[in-house]
């Protein structure tokens, strides 16, 4: 039996047949389409370091059948850079504000960490409170202990992305 | 920021600028681009994936495997079971020394504990590979396990941790408490806790013949190797083991797991590569965890407070078969003074996989019990738990007498103390509320670790275009070794960061050491400091005996080696580059290696160790017993820093350990099963981002010119100890509730 679905990812439609129901969306990234960023913590949605924006909200890759993403739109680690080159380096300004309040240590729940800040912010939830930033990262487990780094990080990205969204307003309003 | 110092060779001085600056990780673009590939990121052509089926008993037989419906599956290729897994040159029960572990192979149809590997699925695809394992339906013969401390017989190990003496006596303990004006005596203990590093063990394994080529993630490659050597049959230099980035480790991926090479075998059975990775459920059984201990301190102290005697006692358990004991009572050792101190261990065997290394092995549960009863003993003294430590403040060792090499804990205790407001915390319990009427207390801990060194060896290569190569087969786990090791590598051969290659993380280089211990920037960055002292020396000779170079005859004076050129010391403005020294001699590039590794002399002379203080506030809901820590304080002195942006991280990471230790983590044991029954992430509790406070580290400078030609202790482990004991302190002090099991959560403290 053989499952056709297509999908968008890192904004590239991919056709897939699949042979085999069971497959996860992480599991397909990971070992059909080879696009190994997100990680598999735990397959149990317990760790977030599968994190992945399906349809533009963040969710885990390893708790999404792949079957069920026929027509989706997923973003992953690796398609990050593309959406907001604005940061250092042309990188997302997730991303590179992760680097410079070293929001990381072994760098394994790091693709789910910054996927899921960048959901957060979209979420427009946090804002600029260190508490609710916390709460709202703490889907994803860091073993080495890097949430120190990680809430300054988000906390800077947000103030980076909302200064940039304020700028194309006035922009527009000009 | 201090210039390197060589104690070694003073003929040719290298200074740098690279060691002590903040650098932000060198892989820190891969990683946050999803980019760096960890051992499970790799998928070489021909791929089969593999599921581990593992022992739901603990003790017992495997009577029966379905492998014909596993094997009927669709997309299953094979079925490893004990019939037919390939021979192995070494048995893997065999121990030829402490650091070599029993593996379960399967060898035999035997089960030791449970979640022990005893079939491998290999299937085209991951789907297939685990139904096929579930598939297997196994039925044992199963005996009633052995599952707690008190399931077992007590013997004293011949030896404890990696080969420390099980007992020692210093002073006459019982005259040190009957002489006490105030004596305590308490029992705490911690529970089985599991390393949960958030890669889960994975190996991708692929034959060339007798070739081997795997990557799987590995604290100590060269160790790795030998092993399978050993238990393939085949030249170590055949096998080359990839791991540029482990995904956590904490002690669990120091020695080569069983499961990692179960994947060698089974890539070996097929004939194809090969994908194994480790389910997070699976962690709980092979891999490695930290033993159950039950700790008994009895402390006396004078009138004045001063400690008269201090003995602690630990029981703990290894597997049935194999031998690992958790260090606790030697976390008693070297921290505060007394005339007589007593460390014990005591073991029982438990049928469960074989305990391991986990971060701060001994010290982590051993500081927790320690800290506890200090401030119990403080407490009886009627003292401040800061002033009664300063009172019993070791100015030496205080078991051998050996001067420190340098300890800067008094400066830890004020910096930190200074810093978190200790002055104001009333020396009663449960006399602090904040505004929303929640228990608020303040609790401190010290924090020890020693200064350790194993060996490790590095080549430095200086080139002809001026720049350079640093190689060592170092192990990255998170603590930032590709950062700090390449920061010593460009001072090693006094070059700009940016004009150093450094290479690492794979076997084919020399041999980087263990990632452990909190030795491993030590031990591999002394490597790199002599291989650097030992390519420039070389080039300095080349052009100390040229009459066309600048520095002819410059040998009794000596050359100092910065920023690409060799200045010679006693006139700074002769000076060559190193790519005209190399193009005079016809040389494309010198090299040299170098070792790191202890110096025993110095070693018997001082006792080593990285010290610190923590201070900590929680607040505790008077009514649901709900426990917050909201302020952590770290003050650590660990002699050099080479990146201070990573050692904050290094020290917040083992903070937060120290949370997770004393609030948090536990595996409850099925008394019945001998199972872990929260085997997950969901009920193995660590820490999330929410759980954690506002944390901050002062790093307090220590010069050290004992430890290494460096400087350099280890930061990896030391913030786990003192912070465990300063939480605890904290919920006494806020409600007056001493809980002396941990983790300490709600219902203890309300029961």
């Amino acid at each position: 039996m053989s499952f056709s679905i297509s999908l968008s990812v890192n904004g590239v439609t991919r056709e897939v047949a699949l042979d085999d129901p069971r497959v996860t969306l992480l599991d397909l990234l990971r070992e059909r389409l080879h696009l190994t960023g997100s990680k598999k913590g735990c397959d149990r949605g317990q760790c977030g370091a599968c994190t992945v924006l399906l349809d533009g909200r963040r969710v885990n890759a390893c708790l999404a059948l792949a079957v069920a993403c026929d027509g989706a739109e997923v973003v992953t680690i690796e398609g990050l850079a593309a959406q907001d080159p604005s940061g250092a380096d042309g990188l997302h300004p997730v991303q590179a504000a992760f680097i410079a309040h070293d929001g990381f240590q072994c760098g394994f729940c790091t693709p789910g960490q910054i996927m899921s800040a960048v959901g957060l912010i979209r979420e427009g939830q946090a804002g600029d409170d260190p508490e609710r930033v916390r709460e709202g990262m703490s889907g994803n487990l860091c073993r080495c202990g890097a949430y120190a780094g990680i809430t300054e990080a988000v906390l800077e990205a947000q103030r980076v992305l909302t200064a940039g969204d304020a700028g194309h307003e006035q922009e527009d309003a000009a | 920021m201090p210039e390197i110092t060589l104690t070694q060779d003073p003929v040719h001085l290298r200074h740098g600028s690279n060691i002590g600056r903040p650098l932000t990780r060198r892989d820190g673009l891969l990683k946050v681009t999803g980019a760096a590939r960890y051992a499970a990121d790799n998928n070489p052509k021909g791929l089969l994936h593999a599921v581990v089926a593992v022992s739901t008993v603990a003790r017992g037989r495997v009577v029966a495997l379905d492998v014909e419906a596993a094997m009927a599956h669709p997309g299953v290729v094979e079925v490893m079971t004990p019939a037919n897994r390939p021979a192995l040159a070494g048995d893997p029960d065999a121990k030829p020394n402490p650091l070599v572990f029993r593996l379960d192979l399967l060898q035999s149809d035997r089960v030791r504990y449970a979640g022990q590997p005893i079939a491998l699925v290999v299937a085209e695809t991951l789907e297939a590979a685990t139904e096929g394992a579930v598939l297997l339906a196994p039925r044992y013969e199963s005996e009633p396990p052995a599952v707690g401390l008190d399931d077992g017989e007590r013997f004293v190990p011949t030896a404890v941790g990696p080969g420390a003496p099980a007992e020692l006596r210093h002073g006459d303990v019982e005259a040190g408490l009957a002489a006490a004006a105030q004596a305590i005596e308490a029992t705490y203990e911690t529970p089985p806790q599991y390393h949960n590093p958030m890669e889960p063990h994975a190996v991708v394994a692929r034959w060339d013949g007798d070739r081997l080529t795997l990557d799987t993630p590995s604290q100590a490659m060269a160790m790795a190797r030998l092993r399978l050597a050993a238990l393939f049959g085949i030249p170590p230099e055949n096998i080359l083991i990839r791991s540029p980035f482990l995904g956590g480790g904490f002690g669990c991926k120091g020695l080569l797991s069983g499961p990692q090479v179960l994947g060698v075998m089974a890539a070996r059975l097929v004939g194809r590569p090969v994908k194994l990775a480790l389910t997070r459920a699976q962690l709980y059984g092979p891999v490695g965890h930290r033993s159950p201990t039950r700790q008994r301190l009895r402390l006396g102290a004078d009138g004045e407070g001063r400690l008269t005697a201090l003995e602690h006692h630990t029981l703990m358990s290894s597997s049935r078969f194999d031998e690992f004991f958790e260090p606790a009572s030697n976390a008693s050792h070297a921290l505060y003074a007394s005339p007589a101190i007593a460390t014990l261990h005591e073991a029982v065997r438990l049928d469960c996989g074989t305990p391991m290394f986990m971060r701060a092995p001994g010290e982590a549960p051993g500081s927790a019990a320690l800290e506890s009863a200090v401030d119990e003993m403080a407490e009886a003294c009627g003292l401040d738990p800061l002033e009664f430590r300063l009172r019993n403040y070791a100015e030496v060792e205080p078991t051998t007498g050996r001067p420190f090499s340098s300890k800067a804990l008094r400066e830890c205790y004020a910096r930190g103390a200074e810093r978190f407001g200790w002055e104001r915390r009333p020396l009663a319990p449960r006399s602090l509320r904040d505004e929303h009427g929640l228990l608020v207390g303040w609790g401190v801990g010290t924090a020890i670790f020693p200064a350790l060194m194993f060996e490790a060896e590095a080549r430095a290569v200086i080139r002809r275009d001026g720049g350079g190569t640093v190689e060592i087969g170092a192990c990255d786990m998170g603590q930032g070794a590709w950062t700090a090791l390449a920061q010593i590598a460009a001072d090693a051969v006094g070059l700009d960061g940016e004009r150093v290659e450094f290479r690492s993380g794979s076997s084919d280089l020399p041999d980087g050491g263990i990632a452990g211990g909190s030795a491993h920037t030590a031990t591999a960055g002394s490597a790199i400091h002599s291989a650097g002292a030992a390519v420039v020396a070389r080039l300095a000779e080349l052009a100390m005996a040229d009459e066309r170079s600048p520095l002819f005859g410059a040998g009794n004076a000596g050359v100092v080696a910065r920023d690409g050129r060799l200045h010679r010391r006693d006139d700074e403005s002769r000076s060559e580059g190193y790519a005209e020294i190399l193009e005079r001699a016809g040389l494309a590039e010198v090299e040299a290696r170098g070792k790191g590794a202890m110096d025993a002399a110095a070693q018997q002379r001082y006792a080593m160790q990285a010290h610190g203080a923590v201070f900590a506030e929680v607040k505790v809901d008077p009514d649901l017993g709900q426990v917050r820590v909201t302020r952590l304080v770290g003050a650590f002195a660990a002699g050099r820093i080479i990146n201070p942006r990573m050692v904050v991280s290094q020290y917040y990471g083992g903070m937060i350990w120290g949370v997770s230790f004393a609030l948090h983590e536990q595996a409850v044991m099925d008394r019945r099963s001998g199972r872990p029954m929260n085997a997950d992430l969901a009920g193995y509790h660590i820490p999330v981002n929410a759980d954690l406070p506002a944390l901050e580290t002062i790093l307090v400078e220590e010069e050290d010119p004992h430890v290494n030609a460096l400087g350099i202790k280890g930061v990896g482990e030391i913030g786990i100890t003192g912070t465990v004991g300063a939480i605890a302190n904290a919920v006494w002090h806020a409600t007056g509730v001493r809980v002396r099991q941990f983790p300490i959560t709600l219902d203890r403290l309300l029961g």
